[in-house]
């Protein structure tokens, strides 16, 4: 359980930890994380982050597809991307 | 007239049934049979009823849910309707070909209940023999399938002292996260709350023990602490109607587990309207709804849409009206009441243990 705390970076590859997923609230129109004992509501750009970590996805790939898909500067996603993926991580939402 | 926001979560009390008979049981005083209980069809039905009204999270509880042979069917039903499922068990009825059935069925969750570190102090309160051994072979076999597990402990005056050590347990048997709950005064709890309300003093030490374990931040800790000792309610379940629907073994829908003793108003139960209709249209979840029912001091207090007046539950037992404050708020004038119970721990009357 004590696993130490990994650094994101661009070459990481991300997973939802077991008892953590995410899901579309068709009631509300909402995207939540789903976990042990509450769900959380994620807006703004974290539900467009979340929904490509595929196990496969390296965090780089998703900053570029971001990148693409809404005509954004690389480095202002990239911050965002890593600061989200990075704070998931270190509360063992996600994993490598 | 717009319709309340839907329930998030639905506590799903599968069966009064339980090889444990803990003093300390949040269970009615009148338990519900077997017979009388809802069937895997009915519960299906609750279950879609549920996801479709909104709800995200659905907990299995009892009594032991276990006790029921549709549990892996259930859980499959609600992986399939997307519900989160949790499955609220004292373990003593696992083993490995259920666990396994489970985590095929997609179950997402598990809190094993420990009432105790020591095999003494957990079959005096739980009353069966090797009920430790048991709990911590399913520890074992929850630990080895993947599936994300809380411990939880129901404290009281008698194991409170022993909070650092089952930090230690948790750790052992490789829990992602404990719960520490101080017992909570309703049905059986109540009924024993002499008995079991730990002193001042206990309070204080047991948040300090739960205090240093968070700091050590390698496990995440729910820690729900005792209303009579505090001067301030807790929101109860998110304010009545709001969060949180309840249904019982018979298929009673209640806006929290303990609802059965306000007086004078209809039970809903699926077996008779919806559960659209009752969360939205029935007269026990529009009694206490949101803040125009409160009276005084509730009605003009700046805590009201915090803590939604506190538990009415709590209110009627210790009032003998469900819509007064509840007398944990320091400005109740029936807080003496609470304050008397808290201070007057004097003779410590024998543990009575959950029967039918
Ligand atoms: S509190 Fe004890 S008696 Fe009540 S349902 Fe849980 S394990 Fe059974
Ligand atoms: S007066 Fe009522 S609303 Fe205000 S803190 Fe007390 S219980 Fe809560």
């Amino acid at each position: 359980m004590t696993e130490a705390p990994h650094t994101v970076t661009e070459e990481t590859v991300l997973s939802f930890a077991r008892g953590y997923r995410l899901q579309h609230d068709r009631v509300r129109d909402l995207w939540i994380v789903q976990a042990p004992e509450k769900a959380f509501v994620i807006e703004g750009a974290a539900p467009h982050i979340l929904r490509l970590l595929d196990g496969k996805r390296s965090v780089g790939d998703i900053i570029q597809q971001l990148a693409l898909e809404f005509s954004a500067p690389r480095e202002v996603i990239a911050k965002d991307v890593l600061a989200l993926l990075s704070e998931l991580t270190e509360k063992n939402v996600l994993h490598t | 007239m717009t319709l309340p926001s839907p329930p998030m979560s639905l506590l799903a009390e599968l069966t009064h049934r339980c090889p444990l008979a803990c003093p300390y049981c949040s269970n009615p005083l009148e338990l519900e049979r077997k017979t009388a209980e809802l069937d895997t069809a009915d519960w299906r039905s609750v279950l879609e009823q549920a996801a479709e009204l909104g709800v995200l999270q659905v907990h299995f509880s009892g009594g032991e849910p276990m006790a029921r042979p549709d549990m892996v069917e259930l859980v499959s039903v609600a992986r399939r309707l997307n519900l989160y499922s949790n499955l609220i068990t004292s373990g003593v009825l696992l083993d490995e070909p259920k666990l396994e059935a489970l985590d095929r069925a997609g179950l997402d969750h598990i809190q094993l209940s420990f009432q105790d570190v020591t095999e003494a102090g957990a079959e005096r309160i739980g009353g069966l023999r090797s009920a430790q051994a048991r709990k911590i072979e399913a520890a074992r076999l929850i630990r080895a399938s993947g599936i994300p597990m809380t411990l939880n402990f129901v404290v009281h005056r008698e194991n409170i002292a022993r909070i650092p050590e089952m930090f230690t347990l948790a750790r052992e048997l490789g829990a992602g996260r404990v719960e520490i709950a101080h017992t909570q005064y309703y049905g059986w709890g109540l009924k024993n709350r002499d008995a079991l309300l730990p002193s001042r003093e206990q309070l204080e030490e047991s948040t300090r023990a739960v205090e240093a374990e968070r700091a050590k931040g390698d496990l995440s800790i729910d820690y729900v602490t005792p209303d009579y000792h505090a001067d301030r309610p807790k929101p109860c379940m998110g304010g009545w109607g709001q969060r949180f629907v309840n249904v019982t073994p018979s298929g009673r829908v209640l806006p929290c587990h303990a609802a059965e003793t306000i007086p004078d108003v209809a039970f809903p139960n699926v077996r008779d309207a919806s559960l659209s209709e009752i969360w939205n249209c029935s007269p026990l979840f529009n009694m206490f709804r949101g803040t125009n029912w409160m009276p005084e001091p509730c009605r003009s207090c700046e805590r009201k849409e915090k803590d939604w007046g506190g538990c009415r539950c709590q209110a009627l037992a210790l009032t003998g009206n469900a819509a007064n404050a509840d007398p944990v708020c320091s400005l109740s004038p029936f807080h003496d009441i609470v304050e008397g119970v808290a201070t007057g721990l004097s003779e410590k009357p024998e543990l009575l243990y959950r029967r039918f």
